[in-house]
């Protein structure tokens, strides 16, 4: 091994990340070179300094004890989802499950556009992440057979997965992302040369029609259909995705 | 009931990871009163995804759900002004034994506080969950959503801008 591989493997070898194999070669290469060597002292230094307990901010008194009764109140604390009561009412007697649908029931009707534009702003952020990250695709295919079945049991529904290429929108493949709190379908488009992202997951909120918001240069529309929510999102023109949109939405 | 012994479970699997919650949660927020809102939020959060929760390993969990947490709450933060470093020194911690090892370890986690501080966030976060959580490629992967070979090429990147920035030989390029 030489010294331009053992850099590059450096890392993995001070996280004892490196399978039995490469953990051997590093081990016999850093003995024989003082530089790779040294580079390995400074890793283990600065994971001796970083990891100490004195960088490590501990939560003050008090915290545990707040956290347990506000949990035990089942009390949100943000500003954000506040009608803790209504549900409350409503599902007192049911189940944990029963309670969840209730929070979420009463998160649709009430504080609607602040939490859209919440996930608006998650699903731009998203957006460009999988654009700068180059992970857009975990299954890449042009094929809506190939990218449906790609979803089976990686996530707890099955998205609707369309295929608009002889109109000028061209399936590119699908991945995971997390979004809304939770594990969500990204299925990507193209046309010409922008991408698009369509988050797509269940959620119980009623039909609703298309909405759009404009964040950072990018257009993202919105809609609500059988129970799925569906978040567009490009660089492309807003006609076009419109387009785009009312396509997804008129698709079974 | 159903809901009383689920509760009771759950704090007994992911209330001990407070301490991890509230460190990530002060490290990305900056303050003490965010990283606390931050992390009840969290914890309403997580109650409510418990019952999905299959794992084996509570803290990634948690700790992801706090990671998210924060980019909400920095999303709604970042353009009202309220991103200030306050740099405040708590000697609390400090525990060697005689006076002067006291006093150079407190300066130099201060001066390691601050670099790490003065880190872009992307490379921030990938130091704190592996040099102070400890956590596996994988789990970081999961937690910062990015590929696991991401994981040690930022890794590694995080470390030599932080080494950079503890010799004092600051430049303004991040280095290949």
């Amino acid at each position: 091994m030489n010294c331009r591989e053992a850099q590059e493997l450096i890392h993995g070898f001070a996280d004892h990340e490196l399978d039995l194999f490469w953990n051997l070669e590093m081990e016999r290469h850093i003995l024989d070179c003082p530089s790779c060597s040294g580079t390995h002292e400074r890793l283990r230094a600065m994971h001796a300094v970083v990891g100490g307990n004195s960088l490590y901010f501990h939560p003050p008194a008090g915290l545990e004890d707040r956290l347990r009764a506000n949990l035990r109140k089942g009390r949100r604390v943000d500003k954000v989802w506040t009608n803790a009561h209504s549900w409350r009412v409503t599902g007192m007697a049911a189940t944990l499950a029963l309670c969840i649908v209730g929070t979420w029931q009463v998160a649709g009707t009430r504080q609607g556009s602040s939490r859209a534009e919440t996930i608006g702003q998650e699903v731009v952020a998203s957006h460009v992440r999988s654009l700068m990250a180059s992970h857009l695709t975990d299954v890449f295919s042009s094929d809506r057979h190939t990218v449906k079945p790609w979803f089976n049991g990686r996530l707890d529904f099955s998205p609707v997965v369309a295929d608009f290429a002889d109109r000028g929108f061209v399936l590119d493949g699908g991945r995971l992302d997390y979004l809304d709190n939770r594990a969500v379908a990204a299925l990507v488009y193209h046309r010409s040369q922008h991408v698009i992202n369509l988050f797509t997951w269940p959620t119980m909120r009623p039909n609703r029609d298309i909405r759009t918001f404009d964040r950072q240069g990018y257009h993202v529309f919105n809609w609500t259909k059988y129970h799925v929510a569906y978040w567009a999102v490009s660089d492309l023109n807003p006609e076009e995705m419109r387009n785009f949109a009312e396509m997804m939405r008129k698709t079974e | 009931m159903l809901r009383t012994t689920e509760l009771v479970r759950f704090e007994k699997i992911v209330l001990p990871h407070l301490g991890a919650a509230f460190n990530l949660a002060r490290w990305i927020t900056g303050n003490d009163h965010d990283a606390e809102d931050v992390v009840q939020e969290s914890y309403v959060r997580a109650l409510k995804f418990f019952g999905g929760f299959r794992g084996e390993n509570s803290r990634p969990w948690l700790l992801s759900i706090v990671r998210n947490t924060c980019l909400t709450w920095l999303q709604q933060n970042r353009f009202s002004g309220s991103t200030e470093l306050d740099v405040e020194i708590d000697g609390r911690e400090e525990e060697s034994e005689n006076p002067e090892s006291i006093l150079l370890a407190a300066a130099q986690s201060q001066m390691v506080r601050k670099a790490i501080e003065e880190l872009p966030p992307e490379f921030r976060e990938v130091i704190i969950l592996r040099e102070m959580e400890d956590l596996s490629y994988k789990e970081i992967a999961n937690i910062a959503s990015i590929p696991v070979g991401t994981v040690m090429s930022r890794l590694s990147r995080a470390r030599s801008r932080l080494q950079e920035l503890l010799s004092g030989a600051r430049t303004s390029g991040v280095g290949a």
